[in-house]
């Protein structure tokens, strides 16, 4: 919402401005193209505009079928979901994979396994995948049936009857009475209101809860009272999905007029304050622009799970060594043998002599065929190398890791009643690793509940200091005449009150009565008024009914002024196109309005012409103070004082961190009215060009003002926003803030939320030219000896470690098991901390030079970064210039449509649900009620699932690769015949059902420190950036001992049953059993946290093997028939397993208790502190 | 939190410990690895391992095994050089006689195993070539396409089909003892469950070792699968290359000094491949047969645990935190 503070008024095209950059941007990698940008104001010469007849849906859908209105959400339908299911989940590589594997085992010379147990894993993923996406799209089907269902008045043969929703079509004329749901995109054709206003809320479509008006033509809505048939013919563009635009126009009784946005009203919004509205559909169904916005934002890669590609490599490679070992060995031991192949009594390859196949090979094809189809067999037996299934499981895991993030009461914002929100299912464990955090300021780390708070009058300056404690008492005294109550209660200066009581005389009377004029009338706002039931005030009975206003406007700041006007007693009661009444101390006044410039972003001001009741006209401006003071008027020495005076209050105000905006007035004279008039009307109807020609009209007017004065608007801190930045930064983490505002303002911003601190040298950029930009660059580097980033590099490996490194925690309060939390900076930076503050036009010069590199060097020495006045695309620029620069993780936080761009750029975007619309949150991975979960989302959940994550997937690695390395020992004790001693089923039933479950409770339920602790010492935050959950070097680690984990499951029963008479099977039935054993025991070893769910699903993995064993040696069909009976009865069996147990866990044992207890991490003595002070 | 507090009040002991779950606080055992810790399981490693090692090595100590190797000594020295021509030669005699002396006093019930080596019962085209059902159903049962390329002979079905059963081992064995015949327990040594119910009481075999390529022992035609013993042992196949299997019980004791004279009939044809013949007898018990490595494994194991216990100790008490 920055925008917006340029200028510090705000207008539905300020939103839709940025928003539709935004939009744009979203759009351009979806290659989406937005027409209503090509059309523009040529759509009427364009080729091919959408003809509606009005009221004639026959012939509107005779020549093109338009689509109905009926919607589909849901992907399938009963006879499609099969076909489209599974061509949609085989999209995915690891199922392709499953596929492949399956496809191989189906080739007779290379069926490993039996035909069904290979493709049982095929099977049962696609079987969970498809009843998930089965019952999600039950669900879009049953909201569908229900809004489709849904009944509106329709016109029909001269009469308005209910008709379905999804019967309605593109022609209709339909009639929407008041809080109904608009069923499609609508041109008003008429409402009960004469004027043809009417009011709609879009919280639906951009989450914004105020209402914005609609207007109706006049040409159209004094037809529609006349009769109830009525024709017509509208030309609009194609359907598109920029909800800010529409460019059409109609010919209605042989006259044509454009229409415009601001004419049509769009499908799921709500009729509000309007009795009835009549309208005809020009978009139905699948083309509303709603419909055409439901676009999912662009799925993120956590960077853990590329790093586990990389690895996932090392495993291929690991699989292809393995595969041709076995294939080598293969081909070597046929040649050696290739004498006997027909004599051995276990290979055979020819058929009996006598016989229909006499003497024909079997299934032999020569050693080269033969060596390939090792090859090939080896990997269907070595497939779960490759931990495909890793993938299922991390998305489970993610599930619930966020079912614990949206549940936890910590992040529960209570003031809106909103929880945390998971978009994104991909990214967890990215909140661990966070080293830059992009936030916007207004909404995200303030309230953007504008608040009045100071006023300066024809230069002078009225502080809410002031303020009397009696005030109020004094106030209901005068305002009893007016009988409005507010709804927000807002302090009133005694001093300022006084002033507007006196009578009107002399030009500071004058100039006050005008300045809250200004206030109320230059707006966009709108007064609803109601009655008051819930008034508890005493004193109201006497005056019968008290009506209570809401004034709703699309920008808190207007609202802020307005109400502030209404204390001060100029209320705004009523405002149609035409007029505003404002009641001022009770006397009603009448303004008409004759033009209104609203706000943009060029000129940054707003300005009303009005027609006083004494038929004067004056022009009322309000404005950003750089926009104002060059169009005032200089004429008198007095204005000159004014304006200095003023000025120097405006500074005053903004180092206070207040938003500041300058009101200014004129009469017009006649002949300027008229010249503006003339202009006006021209332009405002005009096709082409209409905005640059309404500029070109407002400069007429918006010069040579008078001063009035300024005010200033308190924007709020949120709650605990400088103790979570001051943990966020104790944590490592730089936080950058991105804003609108304007340099003073974000400065002070930045030092009440203690992101600046007094001891900070600040590097200010605010060139206006390159060569500016480039000198104050430079400056600034050899000032403060910044490193080229070549160098740099080098140096941040090492300098990383201290500065975000270990807790040094002293040998005393060890031994005391007194660990006191660090406060604040420690570092022995001997210079002072940087602060970079620099300001968006200095950033257009150097994003777009190759000042870039420059730029990155200087913002990375500094502590903190502050970006003043910057734009959507800007910010978007600046977390490029991070991501492109390091491998660093960002997070880009915000809650306006101007934060879009930034939140979709950056690795990890957050969304603010507050004041301001849903397109943050609609496009951000994860939604935070209030910024200072931001220290709980990253600092406790975000170090849980780094550390959970990261542990899953190394122990998915060593699961499988243990298993497979056993298989391959085995093949090499079996003449490389890729034999498995194991049972088809065991083999399968490995990943899925014996070893699954623990991993996948412990991914989402272990945690290695409480959140008290994390929050305490945000230093801990360091091991993501460290990556110690998940590196390289642990991933060799945990290779070895692999491999001696494998090689002691296979050499202990090889020994042990050396020369003895057991069988296969029996031998396949420990090794299942004791891998299983093993890796979950293993797993037992790593928790840090055993809940019974936990005990459940270790113990319970090991007990349901040996259950499904039990069944799978209880079937007399298979040849490993009552194995398990056997073994079982034999002590041996136990003994070894017990050996193979401890003797595979030793090494790593004693590993992690030498590492545990001589060098010890932070997070282990966190830890035992945590627990052991807990215990004594 | 106070309202938490209330509502968990309301709520109720079941719904608070789904609260508790919620928000990750569950009652929990965080284990930590302190020092203590670490010696004790050592310790308790060490302390349980050795005493079963010993316990173990004692076990394999008190079983008794002789093994003789007799597939090179039981061919006629003429033969030497073309074994494979001497056991394909049906008008040489195959008998052959091994002189067992025993050293240890062995208690009944002894094993007798023939042993195999470099015999690869275990290769996948081995391992496949059976059918299960078959051997249940008899020959009714057709879908015996695994059993390839021993599924039928001279347009008939075999059964028992394919590989395992075709190369049945055939060698046979005689103990005498002094002038008397040891009594030589051959049944029972099948394991039950195959008897009962993977072997078919009323499947006799058929056509089998019909052809002109034998591949190992004959089958009495008029004996039901189930009965047949020696089939049912050769087809629950080996794991290792090298493999025993049960060849009957000697159920009278031996003493020290007694000789044992084994005549065996030298048919089976291991020379083609290189393949081991050996005879074993051996006592058994708990431990089954003779095998040092599981108690030596067990003290080696317990031992070190101890080191490394004592070792840890040691640097605990002298850098005490």
């Amino acid at each position: 919402m920055e925008l917006q503070n340029i200028s510090n008024t705000c207008t539905s095209i300020d939103i839709s401005r940025s928003s539709s950059l935004a939009q744009e941007n979203l759009s351009k990698p979806q290659r989406i193209r937005n027409k209503s940008v090509d059309l523009g104001d040529n759509l009427l010469y364009s080729e091919d505009p959408r003809v509606i007849y009005i009221n004639d849906p026959r012939r509107t859908n005779d020549k093109y079928e338009f689509t109905g209105n009926e919607i589909r959400t849901s992907k399938y339908t009963l006879v499609t979901f099969l076909p489209k299911n599974l061509f949609i989940q085989f999209h995915r590589v690891a199922y392709l994979y499953f596929l492949a594997i399956a496809a191989l085992n189906q080739l007779p010379p290379l069926a490993v396994f039996g035909r069904t147990v290979s493709l049982f894993p095929l099977l049962f993923v696609l079987c969970v995948t498809a009843i998930k996406d089965g019952y999600e799209d039950w669900r879009r089907h049953r909201s569908d049936r229900n809004e489709n269902n849904r009944e509106a008045l329709v016109l029909q043969a001269g009469e308005f009857q209910m008709k379905k929703w999804k019967r309605i079509r593109a022609g209709d004329v339909v009639k929407i009475h008041a809080d109904e749901t608009i069923p499609c995109d609508m041109v008003l054709f008429g409402t009960s209101d004469p004027s043809g206003l009417a009011y709609i809320q879009t919280m639906n479509l951009d989450g914004e809860s105020n209402l914005k008006t609609r207007y109706a033509r006049l040409e159209t809505a004094s037809s529609i009272f006349e009769g109830c048939n009525v024709s017509g013919l509208i030309r609009c563009e194609q359907p598109n999905r920029n909800i800010y635009e529409f460019t059409a126009n109609m010919e209605f009784n042989g006259h044509r007029f454009p229409l415009s946005q601001s004419n049509i009203v769009l499908r799921g919004c709500q009729l509000k304050n309007t009795d009835w509205i009549i309208g005809v559909v020009v978009y139905a169904g699948q083309e509303t622009k709603a419909m055409l916005n439901s676009a999912i934002s662009p799925s993120k890669r956590s960077k853990l799970e590329s790093y586990m590609n990389r690895e996932t490599l090392w495993l291929s490679v690991f699989l292809l060594v393995m595969c041709s070992v076995v294939a080598v060995g293969m081909g070597l031991w046929l040649h050696r043998h290739k004498d006997e192949l027909d004599t051995l009594p276990y290979y055979r390859k020819t058929y009996l002599r006598n016989g229909k196949e006499n003497g024909k090979t079997y299934r032999y094809y020569g050693i080269p065929m033969e060596t390939f189809f090792s090859f090939l067999s080896s990997i269907i037996v070595f497939q779960i190398m490759i931990p495909i299934s890793l993938y299922i499981t991390m998305e489970l895991v993610r599930l619930g890791q966020s079912y614990f993030m949206i549940e936890d009461k910590h992040m529960y914002c209570s003031n809106s009643g909103s929880r945390f929100q998971c978009r994104s299912l991909n990214i967890n464990e990215d909140l661990g690793q966070i080293r830059y955090v992009f936030s916007d300021k207004t909404g995200t780390l303030t309230e953007n509940k504008m608040e009045f708070r100071k006023a300066s009058v024809y230069g002078k300056d009225y502080r809410s200091s002031n303020l009397r404690d009696d005030v109020l008492q004094d106030d209901d005294i005068r305002a009893v005449s007016s009988r409005w109550k507010l709804k927000s209660e807002i302090s009133v200066d005694s001093e300022l009150m006084d002033l507007l009581h006196k009578d009107m005389a002399g030009d500071e009377r004058i100039a006050a009565h005008l300045f809250f004029l200004t206030l109320a009338a230059c707006n966009t706002v709108i007064p609803i008024v109601s009655k008051d039931a819930s008034s508890g005030h005493v004193r109201s009975d006497s005056w019968g009914e008290v009506k209570a206003i809401d004034y709703q406007g699309e920008s808190p700041d207007e609202q802020a002024l307005v109400s502030a006007a209404s204390a001060y007693g100029y209320t705004l009661h009523e405002r149609t196109s035409g007029h505003i009444v404002i009641y001022v101390n009770g006397d009603k006044l009448r303004l008409d309005v004759l033009g209104l410039h609203e706000f943009d972003s060029v000129r940054k001001r707003m300005s009303v012409v009005t027609r006083f009741p004494d038929n004067t006209t004056k022009v009322l401006v309000k404005g950003a103070d750089t926009a104002m003071f060059s169009i005032l008027a200089r004429e008198t020495e007095k204005d000159d004082q004014i304006r200095q005076v003023t000025h120097s209050h405006l500074t005053d105000y903004s180092s206070e961190g207040l938003r500041t905006l300058v009101v200014a007035a004129k009469d017009l004279t006649d002949a300027e009215l008229e010249q503006w008039q003339c202009q006006y009307e021209d332009a405002s109807t005009s096709l082409i060009d209409r905005a640059a020609k309404l500029r070109q009209t407002a400069a007429l007017v918006e010069c040579n003002l008078n001063l009035l004065g300024a005010t200033a608007i308190e924007d709020k801190l949120q709650d605990g926003v400088p103790e979570a930045i001051e943990a966020l930064r104790q944590a490592g983490i730089k936080v950058w803030v991105l804003t609108g505002d304007k340099q003073e303002t974000a400065i002070s911003i930045g030092l009440s939320c203690k992101l600046l601190t007094a001891d900070m040298l600040q590097i200010i950029i605010n060139g206006n030219s390159e060569e500016e930009c480039r000198n104050l660059l430079t400056d600034a580097k050899t000032r403060h000896g910044v490193q080229p980033a070549s160098r740099k590099n080098e140096n941040s490996k090492r300098s990383n470690n201290p500065e975000n490194g270990y807790l040094e925690i002293p040998d005393e309060a060890k031994s005391s098991n007194v660990l006191q939390p660090r406060s604040g900076k420690e570092e022995p930076d001997v210079c002072a901390p940087l602060a970079l503050i620099i300001d968006g036009n200095s950033l257009v010069y150097i994003l777009e030079k190759d000042l870039e590199s420059d730029l990155f060097d200087i913002a990375t020495s500094c502590k903190v970064v502050l970006c003043c006045r910057v734009a959507p695309l800007q910010k978007a620029g600046i977390v490029d210039l991070i991501k492109s620069h390091t491998d660093d993780m960002t997070l880009a936080i915000g809650d306006g449509a101007n934060d879009v761009s930034m939140i979709q750029m950056a690795d990890v975007g957050v969304g603010i649900c507050g004041q301001e619309g849903r397109q943050a949150v609609m496009a951000s991975d994860f939604a935070i009620g209030q910024f200072r979960f931001l220290k709980r989302l990253l600092l406790v959940h975000g170090h849980w699932n780094y550390q959970r994550v990261g542990y899953l997937v190394l122990y998915n690695f060593y699961r499988n690769a243990v298993f497979v390395l056993m298989l391959f020992w085995y093949i090499l004790c079996t003449a490389f015949s890729t034999t498995s001693a194991l049972t088809d089923w065991s083999s399968v039933f490995y990943s899925v059902i014996y070893t699954s479950v623990p991993t996948i409770v412990v991914g989402i339920l272990d945690k290695d420190l409480s959140d008290k602790t994390l929050l305490k010492y945000p230093k801990l935050y360091g091991v993501g950036h460290r990556h110690v959950a998940y590196n390289l070097q642990l991933f060799w680690i945990t290779m070895i001992d692999t491999l001696w984990q494998s090689l002691v499951l296979f050499y202990i029963p090889l020994f042990t049953y050396k020369e003895s008479s057991i069988d296969i099977w029996s031998m396949g039935s420990l090794w299942t059993i004791a891998v299983v054993i093993l890796v979950n025991i293993h797993l037992a070893m790593d928790i840090q946290r055993w809940v019974f769910i936990t005990h459940a699903a270790v113990w319970g993995s090991i007990i349901i093997t040996y259950v499904c064993m039990v069944v799978l040696d209880s079937i007399p069909i298979f040849p490993n028939y009552w194995t398990i009976y056997h073994v079982a009865k034999s002590p041996t069996y136990w003994l070894t397993i017990l050996l193979i147990i401890i003797a595979a866990l030793l090494p790593r044992f004693l590993f992690k208790a030498i590492h545990q207890n001589f060098w010890p991490s932070d997070i282990q003595i966190a830890r035992e502190v945590e627990i052991l002070r807990k215990v004594t | 939190m106070s309202e938490t507090n209330s509502d968990r009040q309301r709520r109720g002991d079941r719904e608070s410990a789904f609260y508790l779950f919620t928000q990750q606080r569950l009652p929990a055992c965080k284990p930590v690895l302190t020092p203590p810790w670490v010696i004790t399981i050592y310790f308790l490693v060490g302390f349980i391992f050795v005493p079963v090692g010993l316990f173990t090595l004692r076990a394999s100590h008190s079983v008794v095994e002789i093994e003789e190797r007799y597939d090179i000594e039981c061919v006629p020295s003429q033969f030497r050089n073309d074994k494979v021509s001497y056991i394909q030669d049906d008008s040489v005699p195959k008998n052959c006689s091994l002189l067992f002396k025993v050293d240890k006093y062995m208690k009944a019930p002894i094993y007798i195993y023939y042993q195999l080596e470099n015999y690869y019962q275990n290769h996948r085209r081995y391992v496949r070539s059976r059918s299960d059902q078959q051997l249940l159903h008899g020959r009714n049962f057709h879908g015996t396409s695994y059993c390839q390329p021993l599924e039928s002979s001279n347009n008939r079905p075999i059964v028992p089909c394919g590989l395992i059963a075709w190369s049945l081992f055939n060698d046979t064995f005689t103990f005498i003892r002094g002038k008397a015949l040891l009594k030589v327990n051959r049944t029972n040594i099948a394991w039950k469950s195959d008897r009962d119910h993977k072997f078919g009481k009323n499947v006799y075999p058929f056509n089998f070792q019909n052809g002109t390529w034998i591949g190992g022992g004959k089958l009495n035609p008029r004996i039901p699968l189930s009965n047949q013993e020696d089939l049912i042992v050769w087809m629950r196949i080996s794991a290792l290359p090298s493999f025993r299997k049960l060849y009957g019980r000697i159920e009278e004791d031996l003493d020290v000094g007694d000789y044992v004279v084994v005549q065996l009939m030298n048919d089976y044809n291991t020379y083609s491949f290189g393949g081991k013949k050996k005879l074993v007898l051996s006592t058994s018990n708990w431990l089954g047969g003779k095998n040092d490595f599981l108690g030596l494994a067990y003290v080696f194991v317990g031992s070190s645990s101890l080191t490394v216990a004592i070792v840890f100790m040691l640097l605990h008490l002298r850098s005490q935190r």
